[in-house]
């Protein structure tokens, strides 16, 4: 570890790592509460037009794919508020029209489908000094109002309707989310790539609901996860000689995939289904009490298995198909 | 201005808290409200009635500048929607259906109702908490305030929204719908709740598919048939009425009369 910090390469691999694992679920918290998960890999195919500028140009490509990515962004997201978009059509027509516009442009450069590959699938090992400060820039740039504003974003995205009666400026909070996703999406093109930055804003973020409940500690979870596994694919790169972009995904899923049973434990604790009570069973004075048959080698509570189903005062526990309901020192049967 | 209608009480003098006028909206080139004149007064509770399609939650939305008005203007309290910036005094109630709560905890989704008093990037404060748990407390949810949504019962998440709006403190609550889908026994706490909040002066505007449980609440009922208000009047006299509008659901409306309805009606 020691020696692989001692490059200095490597120590702007790391950093650059670092700070797209912790950004991109940030933003994509927001993208995944909208249901727009599929946006900043449509925001991906726009940049690469942006890159395919830069490089038609001969200028730096991140800050020209950061431009062109808000352009697309702007126009998607005032095309969902004036309700032309509500096909996806457009959407597609404007997401590939995108990549083609930057492959042509790449081609015309007369640097071909190579020089775009990196850009595609991330190159983390030639991230130059100048690449990495403008990363951390547009860092501070997407997290403070990520952070900062958490709570009006949250509003709009849960229920934009009611945001609105709040007298919350809606339309421009919608904007700045897919502001803040395309200049995420633009400054991921070196560490995961275009093509699978998506991934990092939309996997930890289903890995954290899994996980924790809530959306801020959702948020959080999110950005640790995002951060952990940028790292580590980071590093594992380095020593398995692997795509880092790749390594990072595929370390993501497997977070995903391992939060999955934690889940399920974590909802079978929590979950006690309401019960309706049936009033004509309140009405009936002598309802019948039935004793459980069946002696119990433990008592019923949160922990023991059993789906809990509240029933009115009190909390049924599903025992073999019967409900059962604690009465003094035994359990009826409701 | 103030059109004369029947409702008892003596409070015309008072300014409303809510005024249309003419009011029309049209969704997608069809009219959907036609020349709607609606007024609530302080502490006053009026339900909005109507069967499905006669542009209740199109009204509502309307009042609140959700839908754009095609004709007519809205003022709540006596400023004009366009202009409109103390949303603190506003809470909104929308149809349950409407929003995409899951994932967030109960105790989040209320504190959004405190962002109308709340200035970016500046943490809650003190009072902004104590309204969160007052409004938790309100509707009976305390105990589920770290519960996620997606766990709740439609009544349950119905008092979430509600816990949400009273979050704001508002002097005027819209509902849209409240009891709809929500069993006897949530119906009388929701009904609990806003018997407090109009105990306290607040007005209350609520969509009502059948007036139910809520009916001892309501000062004055506005029947909306086919965008149009077609009775506006203090429940007790709407009551027969209803009855036979209820009956006669699916055939022609039958045609109004004056006499009949004692001079409460606007239209």
């Amino acid at each position: 570890m020691t020696e692989l910090l001692s490059f200095p390469f490597m120590q702007r691999a790391l950093l650059a790592a670092l700070l797209t694992g912790l950004i991109a679920p940030a933003i994509g918290v927001y993208v995944v509460q909208r249901r727009l998960s599929l946006l900043g890999d449509g925001l991906g195919h726009v940049a690469i037009a942006g890159v395919g500028l830069a490089l038609l140009t001969g200028s730096a490509p991140i800050p020209i794919a950061v431009v062109v990515c808000i352009v697309g962004a702007v126009v998607v997201e005032l095309l969902r508020q004036l309700g032309k978009a509500t096909g996806d059509v457009g959407l597609a027509i404007l997401f590939y029209g995108g990549l083609a516009a930057g492959v042509l442009m790449s081609g015309i450069a007369g640097a071909g489908a190579g020089a775009l590959s990196q850009y595609l699938f991330g190159s983390l090992t030639t991230v130059t000094a100048a690449d990495l400060r403008l990363v951390a820039v547009l860092a501070v740039v997407v997290l403070v109002p990520a952070l900062g504003l958490a709570p009006q974003l949250f509003a709009v995205c849960t229920d934009e309707q009611h945001a609105r009666t709040l007298g919350l400026p809606v339309r421009f909070y919608n904007v700045l989310i897919v502001v803040l996703a395309a200049i995420t999406v633009s400054m991921a093109m070196r560490t995961v790539g275009l093509l699978l930055v998506s991934a990092l804003m939309v996997i930890p973020v289903a890995a954290a609901q899994n996980l924790v409940r809530g959306f801020y500690a959702t948020l959080v979870c999110a950005m640790a996860v995002g951060a952990l596994v940028a790292v580590g694919g980071a590093v594992g790169s380095y020593y398995a000689d692997a795509a880092p972009g790749a390594l990072i995904v595929v370390l993501a899923i497997a977070v995903f995939a391992l939060s999955w049973p934690v889940s399920a434990l974590v909802r079978r604790r929590r979950v006690v289904v309401e019960l309706p009570v049936d009033p004509a069973a309140a009405l009936d004075g002598a309802v019948t009490h039935v004793v459980a048959e069946n002696t119990h080698p433990h008592r019923h509570d949160h922990g023991c298995g059993h789906q809990a189903l509240r029933h009115g005062d009190h909390t049924d526990y599903v025992h073999e198909g019967h409900r059962h309901a604690a009465h003094a020192d035994h359990y009826d049967e409701h | 201005m103030f059109l004369t209608d029947g409702a008892p009480g003596g409070t015309a003098t008072t300014r409303p808290v809510l005024q249309a006028q003419d009011l029309s909206v049209e969704l997608g080139g069809l009219p959907v409200l036609r020349g709607v004149d609606l007024m609530v007064r302080p502490g006053e509770v009026v339900a909005l009635l109507g069967g499905n399609g006669s542009g209740k939650s199109t009204l509502v939305r309307a009042l609140l500048g959700l839908v754009p008005p095609s004709r007519g203007s809205v003022e709540l309290f006596g400023t004009p929607l366009r202009r409109f910036r103390s949303w603190g005094d506003v809470g909104y109630v929308p149809q349950r259906s409407t929003a995409s709560l899951a994932g967030a905890k109960v105790r989040e989704v209320v504190a959004s109702g405190r962002l109308a008093h709340r200035r970016p990037f500046v943490p809650p404060r003190a009072a902004d908490r104590a309204a969160v748990a007052h409004a938790l407390a309100a509707v009976d949810l305390t105990d589920r305030a770290g519960d996620d949504l997606a766990v709740l019962s439609g009544g349950q998440q119905q008092r979430v929204l509600i816990a949400r709006a009273l979050a704001t403190a508002p002097r005027l609550l819209v509902l849209d719908e409240p009891t709809a889908g929500v069993d006897l026994a949530h119906q009388e706490v929701l009904t609990a709740v806003l018997a407090d909040l109009v105990a306290a002066g607040t007005a209350v505007l609520v969509v009502l598919h059948d007036v139910g449980g809520l009916g001892a609440l309501v000062d004055r009922g506005v029947v909306l048939r086919e965008g149009r208000v077609a009775l506006d009047g203090p429940l007790a006299t709407l009551g027969a009425r209803l009855h036979a509008a209820h009956g006669g659901e699916h055939h022609e409306p039958e045609p109004l009369d004056p006499h009949w309805l004692d001079g409460t009606v606007n239209r």
